[in-house]
């Protein structure tokens, strides 16, 4: 390791990062995870590092914790961490800074804690990690912690199991847990992505009022120029590796410099309170009337007395007309995935009327909506999952079809038409799914769907897996199918931004029922129940009404 | 929770009985039977087995046959052996001990061997000791266990004259050390297997276990290696081999008959051999009823175990 007689910094910042490259192992895409990236995180601030998918992001913050996994090294460069060179620190001093001078959170919290150790436990293990105190002096600071992350009643959550606890309260437990020994820095990876928007936005709150009260230094790890907005004094942005600009906040997302950026910027789906240019079609009957329809949960057994009743659709009642974007928001477990699936009929529902053209499917047994399937399609979530890693593009985009009595060669040349028209080349048709991004995995998803020349399209969450950047493309993609077939499209999300600006009409579920129904203008301008303004304010980097606060300019 | 149990327990209730329909009816299909063995006596007449048929309720229909057994088996008689009268509880009862001597033995070694050898697989994976352990585990699958005992013996008892070649003591020494001697052999030849079943379970389940996030946490949290795997690596890994353990019984059981004949050992195993050999149903018929709720028991108590250990069950 060649830096350790690197001069450390005059000012000495809390974090400094010099000409830090981290090699990736041999036949990888490229050569390097991070390359020559310098930076310095002030003593007192937030620091925000903000990047796609593939941008090194993780792997720099892996690298400052001294987590690399084996196979990636540093190849060259410093990390100061408070005044210490960690590169090439051997493992039994590195280990002794973690968690009592930099400690971090990661972005699953449903997964970054043991699931078979209370929270306590976990807690008071880091202090006895670093030989800190007694086992009752630890309990206490534990107790303590947990009051002071907001979570109630914290002697009984020092006996909790993770599983009892919301993704938010998990959050804050790893919060607590990161606190103990009162770290100089705090490393904060995605900590809120996998978090509903009303929780992301106390959660970060929360990271800003301890930063504030401790006078911690935090480097925020984030993919989302919204969350940037909201808390960051200063900003780096990265690409491939490469750190391409870096400045304070104010400047960064005010006046952009590199191209890199100012895109990124652009792509920001950001709420607008406009509503969309209703499509011409040529009737305005609704090609979709759905009537209190009601789906129950039960688990368990109702003979032995342990069944589990939940609500998961209650009288949701809404109509769609031909060529209309419906978008469905609410926040996890709100009911609006399975809404999805009871309409395009994965699911039975236990009650009330799906009117497709004039006819009830709902009650339609499997073989009899058979032939009502082709005009019902879906988009899933999961570009990666939703396709067959053993079949080719081809056989994917045909199979369907032909199971419906499309000749092959017809089915074929359709296939090779969509593939373009959703922006891939005829060569796609031949190759199979692990050759492309998640962007391209989404368009084949799409044109999946459109073999069948639906009626009805039922997004569930289509773009949330992508980068920003994608999410964009993808987002205008389905807005020129919509016009160019006339097709009908309900648009699940838990994002606002997105629903805004893809849908013409917005319905907000809470509990499985539809709190508020209207055009965008109403949901983001004028919202009329209580819920949906909370929702709309806990949009991070968004203050709708007023100016716009992101990509203003961009 | 109990209501949980109630379900099993009833569950496997309705399991009993079909397999009791299924081994009876199997039974009685194999040609000879009970009557076959006295009809070589020369001095047997007709008329005599024909009494004998009555007496044993053999000249009736099958399905006759199974009912009067079945109500025995619920009012707690469990009949008397064809050979020898004896009661078919008092015969088992006999042999039940060597059995689940050696079961028990060898469950110790398999799981308390398996264990490490999986969990020191998945910390150095691709180590010179992953390699030997993984070609280890699959000549262990592929070699027949007879084949394991009969080397055991020709080594370590004819040629090393270490360890007894057979049967579960010395006669005229009933001491603790004597039956451990004689356990040492036989009750690895039965692990063997097991022990490449478990171990390369367990690796997989460490391998899963220590590619989760909360392992991440725990190093970040500064944590040594050592204290991470044992307080939050092996717990984890552990639950789905409870599982396993449960699944396991019925193998090893079928092993511990292999095992037996080779080492004379007179246990269950050899019971059921010899029994079958003489036609004797209703000594076959209650080792099949005991193995049967041996195995259900087996699963039950595996899985109330992950219900006390896995908080998301027990607090469910």
């Amino acid at each position: 390791m060649v830096a350790s007689i690197q001069a450390v910094p005059p000012h000495e910042a809390a974090l400094s990062v010099r000409g830090l490259t981290v090699s990736l192992p041999k036949g990888m895409e490229r050569t390097n995870a991070v390359q020559d990236i310098s930076f310095d995180l002030e003593r007192g601030q937030i620091l925000c590092v903000i990047g796609e998918s593939g941008s090194g992001k993780s792997v720099t913050a892996n690298a400052i914790m001294g987590l690399l996994s084996k196979v990636i090294r540093v190849a060259s460069g410093a990390i100061h961490l408070d005044g210490t060179n960690i590169v090439g620190m051997p493992t039994e001093k590195l280990r002794d800074l973690r968690g009592r001078v930099v400690s971090m959170i990661f972005q699953d919290p449903l997964s970054a804690l043991n699931p078979l150790m209370t929270v306590g436990a976990q807690i008071t293990e880091v202090m006895a990690a670093h030989g800190v105190g007694t086992p009752e002096s630890r309990r206490a600071r534990a107790i303590e912690l947990l009051a002071e992350v907001g979570l109630p009643d914290p002697e009984l959550m020092y006996h909790q199991y993770p599983f009892r606890l919301s993704g938010g309260q998990r959050q804050r437990v790893m919060i607590a847990m990161a606190l103990t020994l009162e770290p100089t820095i705090l490393i904060a990876d995605e900590p809120t992505t996998a978090l509903d928007v009303t929780t992301q936005a106390q959660i970060l709150k929360l990271i800003r009022d301890i930063q504030r009260r401790k006078g911690m230094s935090v480097m925020f790890i984030t993919h989302d120029f919204g969350v940037v907005a909201e808390i960051a004094d200063s900003v780096v942005v990265m690409e491939k590796g490469r750190l391409v600009e870096q400045g304070s906040a104010e400047q960064v997302l005010k006046s952009p410099r590199h191209p890199y950026t100012r895109r990124l910027i652009a792509a920001v789906p950001h709420l607008t309170g406009k509503d969309r240019p209703p499509l011409k079609t040529a009737s305005e009957a609704p090609i979709l009337k759905v009537e209190g329809l009601v789906k129950t949960y039960r688990s368990g057994s109702a003979l032995f007395g342990s069944q589990r009743i939940v609500p998961a659709v209650r009288e949701v009642s809404f109509d769609l007309a031909p060529g209309r974007t419906l978008g469905v928001v609410g926040e996890s477990g709100s009911g609006k995935s399975s809404l999805g699936r009871l309409l395009i009929k994965l699911m039975d529902s236990d009650g009330g009327r799906i009117v497709f053209e004039g006819r009830d499917i709902a009650q339609l047994s499997e073989p009899k909506f058979r032939t009502l399937r082709p005009q019902i399609q879906m988009i899933f979530q999961d570009p990666f999952a939703s396709l067959n890693p053993r079949s080719t593009i081809g056989q994917i985009l045909t199979v369907g079809p032909v199971a419906h009595g499309m000749p092959y060669a017809k089915a074929r040349e359709e296939a090779r038409a969509l593939l373009a028209h959703v922006g891939l080349d005829a060569g796609a048709f031949g190759r199979y799914p692990h050759e492309f991004s998640g962007g391209q995995r989404q368009r084949i998803g799409i044109a999946r769907a459109l073999m069948f020349k639906p009626k009805l399209l039922v997004a569930d969450e289509a773009v949330s897996a992508l980068d920003v950047s994608i999410q964009a493309q993808i987002l205008k993609l389905l807005d020129q199918v919509q016009r160019e077939t006339g097709v009908s499209m309900i648009f699940i999300t838990h994002d606002l931004r997105v629903a805004s600006q893809i849908s013409d009409e917005i319905a907000v579920m809470q509990k499985g029922r539809i709190v508020e129904h209207g055009p965008p203008s109403q949901i983001f301008l004028n919202p009329q129940s209580a819920y949906t303004r909370e929702l709309v304010a806990a949009i991070p980097g968004e203050q709708p009404g007023a100016a716009r606060s992101v990509a203003a300019n961009g | 929770m109990r209501a949980f149990l109630l379900s099993r327990l009833s569950q496997s209730l309705v399991l009993l009985v079909i397999v009791s329909i299924i081994g009876f009816t199997i039974l009685n299909l194999i040609p000879g039977g009970p009557m076959a063995q006295y009809g070589l006596d020369p001095g047997m007449t007709a008329d005599d087995l024909e009494r004998l048929k009555e007496q044993l309720g053999l000249n009736r229909p099958i399905w006759a046959q199974y009912l009067d057994w079945a109500w025995r088996l619920v009012q707690g008689d469990w009949g008397h052996s064809f050979r020898d009268g004896a009661p078919v509880v008092s015969v088992i009862g006999r042999h039940v001990f060597a059995t689940l001597l050696l079961m028990g033995s060898s469950t110790v070694i398999a799981i308390a061997l398996g264990t490490w050898i999986g969990i020191r697989g998945a910390t150095h994976r691709y180590s010179g000791f992953d390699y030997v352990a993984t070609i280890g585990a699959m000549v262990a699958l592929s070699i027949p266990t007879f084949w394991f005992g009969l080397v055991g013996i020709y080594v370590f008892s004819l040629q090393l004259g270490w360890l007894p070649a057979g049967n579960m003591y010395t006669i005229g020494d009933g001491s603790v050390l004597n039956y451990l001697h004689h356990l040492i052999l036989p009750s690895i030849v039965l692990a063997l297997v097991h022990v490449a079943i478990w171990s390369r379970y367990m690796r997989t389940a460490t391998l899963d276990v220590i590619s989760q996030e909360f392992v991440k946490t725990a190093r970040a949290k500064g944590l040594s290696e050592r204290r991470i795997l044992m307080k939050h690596v092996v717990g984890n890994a552990l639950l789905p081999m409870i599982t396993l353990a449960g699944m396991q019984l019925p193998s090893l059981l079928t092993g511990a008959l292999v095992t037996e004949t080779v080492f004379t050992w007179p246990g269950m195993g050899r019971l059921f051999l010899d029994s079958l050999g003489y036609s004797d149903y209703p000594v076959v018929m209650g080792l099949l009823m005991f193995s049967a709720i041996l195995v259900i028991a087996g699963n039950l108590i595996a899985d109330i175990v992950i219900a006390i250990v896995d908080p998301r069950i027990r607090l469910a």
